[in-house]
């Protein structure tokens, strides 16, 4: 078989799954959506960044991090940095004592740009800064954390620690990040106005072809000797260690690559909707980030867009018919994902529907497999 | 003289306020401290019984400033009773209906306590609303101590001391000297091996989970002397609560002691330098870099791996 079909897209089940859900979201969604929904939706697929790096490094490598938030949040930030500074040229901000500096500095009565922003005067500066800044500070921490071996609950604690860090950081340092506010009133990326029914229709797409990217980068890792590596460090560690593997090296590395994935949704995310604020940086959002992955199933990449987009749908639905109802809902969901089906809807889907679909190809598939085995 | 005199009053009342952070942090990890550090087990709704511990005292003080006023000035110890008995009951059926079938997974256990302390808030915010509400202190509560001039002690802040004394001291003698305290450690140590000599596991996890929300909600009780309780209040402590056990190490008890206290003295004297929210990122921050440098805490026992 061809490496990159069976690899990439994950043989025929694999590929029919990419394409269903390539065909609802580049397809079904904006024909049936009207801009607002879509950009809606745009906004929940960016949170499916941080859902697929969460069962990258959940998942596959048993690394729960609760601190996902924090590599949305700084993401975000450095896209709204970019985007802020673009829309407060010294025409635009003429009225403020300070003219050419973003607005909130201004109330609070900074005089010049603060050295941190100045670097996000360039847009090279800023691509690069979206996944690289994220993508070092997990690194900093993998490296600290687990080259000590410190256990899975120590680690989600810390990050943790780390998220409630960064958002208080943000809030106080109201002069450099527009505080509780966050930043807003972006304008235009590069002189395109972001705001327009056109530009939003087309940051969709660029969004969602952004997430199959990652998903099918996903999938190559997954499949190759690393996800195996990663499954079998998540299950017997010590064993992983004593075959000879640096296992430190691999949890840093999926943890780095889930950061940098959460960061490229949440500069998505700050390009669609047009501003940032730490209310997605804190430990609330990053566990409720969790809690996506876990119900669409945290083996599944697939599986992680459909828990998100089903658990955002069901809290703008019941939050605005219901807002009693939700927390207990959004608890519940919690509680049943973990007691009764730890492999989420991918897991119903594995165990009630596969079998259904493909009664007979089961057979065939796994007489095909051992043969691979054999051949290999 | 005069400068060095307002120097020792600012000194005291600094101190004053260090240890009042340091008991308020304490009487928080006391719970969290034997739930995690002898079971392992981590409980993110522990804010949640926090909460309803004080719900619980308001509840009784409500009552009893409307049926039995001449009661008022003796009702705050009942109240506490109470709150411990509705936390310790509820820790009983959560170790029951969902702890004992996830000790095998304790990120999960995170994530099923997250959903148990959503719906807890909620539960809490439909019954009692949304506003934050405190009981009506007894006489005795009020006001404050003046050992000398321009030193002011509030009795409520001493009040908390002397309950988060009284309840460490109580769960160390237990824990030391008692034979249920036997029992969890030899728990704590071998599972298999207390097991084989007799020892309930089951019946021993149950018990020290429940008392541990038992203590959540008799330290929930002792905040509302000192601040409203609302629905969220509860998980607002959440993160340093973990963070002061994590950081004493977790199976140690003096650990959290000595980390509470730590952490509550660089809290409140960098907080006379720069705005609250600095000082606290400051002290978290410098907790979590020594976590880097080392995970074990600052007192672990020595455990062959």
């Amino acid at each position: 078989m061809n490496p990159f079909y069976r690899n990439v897209l994950g043989g025929r089940e694999g590929a029919i799954g990419i394409a269903i859900l390539a065909a609802l979201v580049f397809i079904v969604f904006p024909l049936t959506l009207d801009v607002f929904r879509l950009n809606l939706v745009g906004k929940y697929l960016s949170y499916a960044f941080v859902a697929i790096g969460l069962v990258m490094c959940w998942g596959y490598g048993g690394i729960l991090s609760l601190g996902q938030g924090v590599f949305f949040g700084i993401g975000g930030y450095c896209m709204a940095m970019f985007l802020k500074l673009e829309a407060s040229t010294p025409e635009a901000t003429k009225i403020q004592s300070t003219p050419g500096i973003p607005d909130f500095m201004d109330w609070n009565q900074l005089t010049e740009l603060p050295w941190l922003w100045v670097p996000f005067k360039s847009f090279l500066f800023t691509m690069l800064a979206v996944p690289l800044i994220p993508a070092l500070l997990a690194f900093i921490i993998g490296v600290a954390m687990f080259k000590r071996r410190v256990g899975d609950v120590y680690f989600a604690i810390v990050t943790q620690a780390i998220a409630l860090i960064l958002s208080v950081l943000i809030i106080g340092q109201q002069g450099l990040t527009g505080g509780v506010n966050g930043i807003t009133d972006l304008k235009t990326l590069l002189g395109w106005d972001i705001r327009t029914d056109s530009a939003r229709f087309t940051l969709y797409f660029v969004n969602a072809a952004l997430l199959f990217g990652c998903v099918l980068l996903g999938r190559f890792l997954l499949s190759s000797k690393l996800g195996k590596l990663l499954l079998a460090m998540r299950d017997k560690e010590e064993r992983v260690r004593f075959s000879g593997y640096d296992v430190a090296s691999f949890k840093v590395f999926v943890f780095c690559l889930a950061a940098m994935f959460s960061a490229i949704g949440g500069a998505m995310f700050t390009l669609q909707v047009g501003f940032m604020s730490p209310s997605f940086v804190g430990i609330v959002p990053s566990i409720e980030m969790i809690i996506y992955a876990a119900v669409g199933g945290r083996l599944s990449l697939l599986g992680a867009i459909y828990g998100t987009l089903l658990v955002n749908f069901g809290k703008s639905y019941f939050s605005e018919t219901f807002p009693q109802l939700w927390l207990f809902l959004m608890g519940g969901l919690f509680i049943s994902v973990v007691m009764a089906f730890p492999n989420g809807l991918a897991g119903l889907y594995v165990s009630h529907v596969r079998p259904r679909l493909f009664r007979k190809r089961v057979a065939a598939d796994a007489a095909v497999a051992s043969d691979d085995k054999v051949t290999a | 003289m005069d400068f060095l005199s307002e120097f020792g009053a600012i000194l005291m009342m600094q101190g004053f306020n260090g240890l009042s952070v340091f008991s308020v942090l304490l009487l928080m990890a006391l719970g969290l401290a034997l739930i995690f550090g002898q079971m392992g087990v981590i409980n993110m709704a522990h804010g949640e019984f926090l909460a309803v511990g004080a719900y619980a005292t308001y509840l009784v003080s409500a009552t009893v400033q409307t049926y039995l006023p001449a009661f008022m000035p003796h009702y705050f110890f009942f109240a506490m009773a109470l709150a411990f008995a509705v936390t310790f009951v509820l820790g009983w059926l959560t170790e029951w209906l969902m702890i004992r079938h996830l000790y095998k997974r304790p990120l999960d256990t995170l994530l099923a306590t997250w959903g148990l302390s959503l719906v807890m808030q909620q539960s809490l915010r439909s019954i009692f609303g949304p506003r934050e509400v405190s009981p009506t202190m007894p006489d005795w509560l009020m006001g404050s101590w003046q050992p000398t001039d321009g030193v002011d002690i509030p009795i409520n802040g001493l009040f908390v001391m002397s309950i988060t004394l009284i309840l460490t001291v109580g769960l160390l003698v237990a824990l030391f000297r008692s034979g249920w305290g036997l029992h969890v450690r030899a728990t704590v140590q071998n599972r298999s091996m207390s097991g084989a000599v007799g020892i309930d596991t089951k019946r021993v996890d149950r018990v020290t989970f429940a008392l541990g929300c038992g203590i959540a909600g008799i330290a929930g009780s002792a905040f509302t002397t000192i601040s409203a309780t609302g629905p969220t209040s509860g998980s607002l402590y959440i993160v340093d609560t973990f963070l002061t056990v994590v950081f004493g190490g977790a199976s140690s008890l003096l650990g959290t002691i000595a980390s509470a206290f730590l952490i509550a003295q660089t809290q409140s004297v960098s907080e006379f330098f720069m705005t609250g929210s600095m000082a606290k990122v400051l002290t978290l921050s410098a907790i979590v870099l020594i976590l880097m440098l080392r995970p074990q805490g600052l007192f672990s026992i020595k455990v062959r791996k």
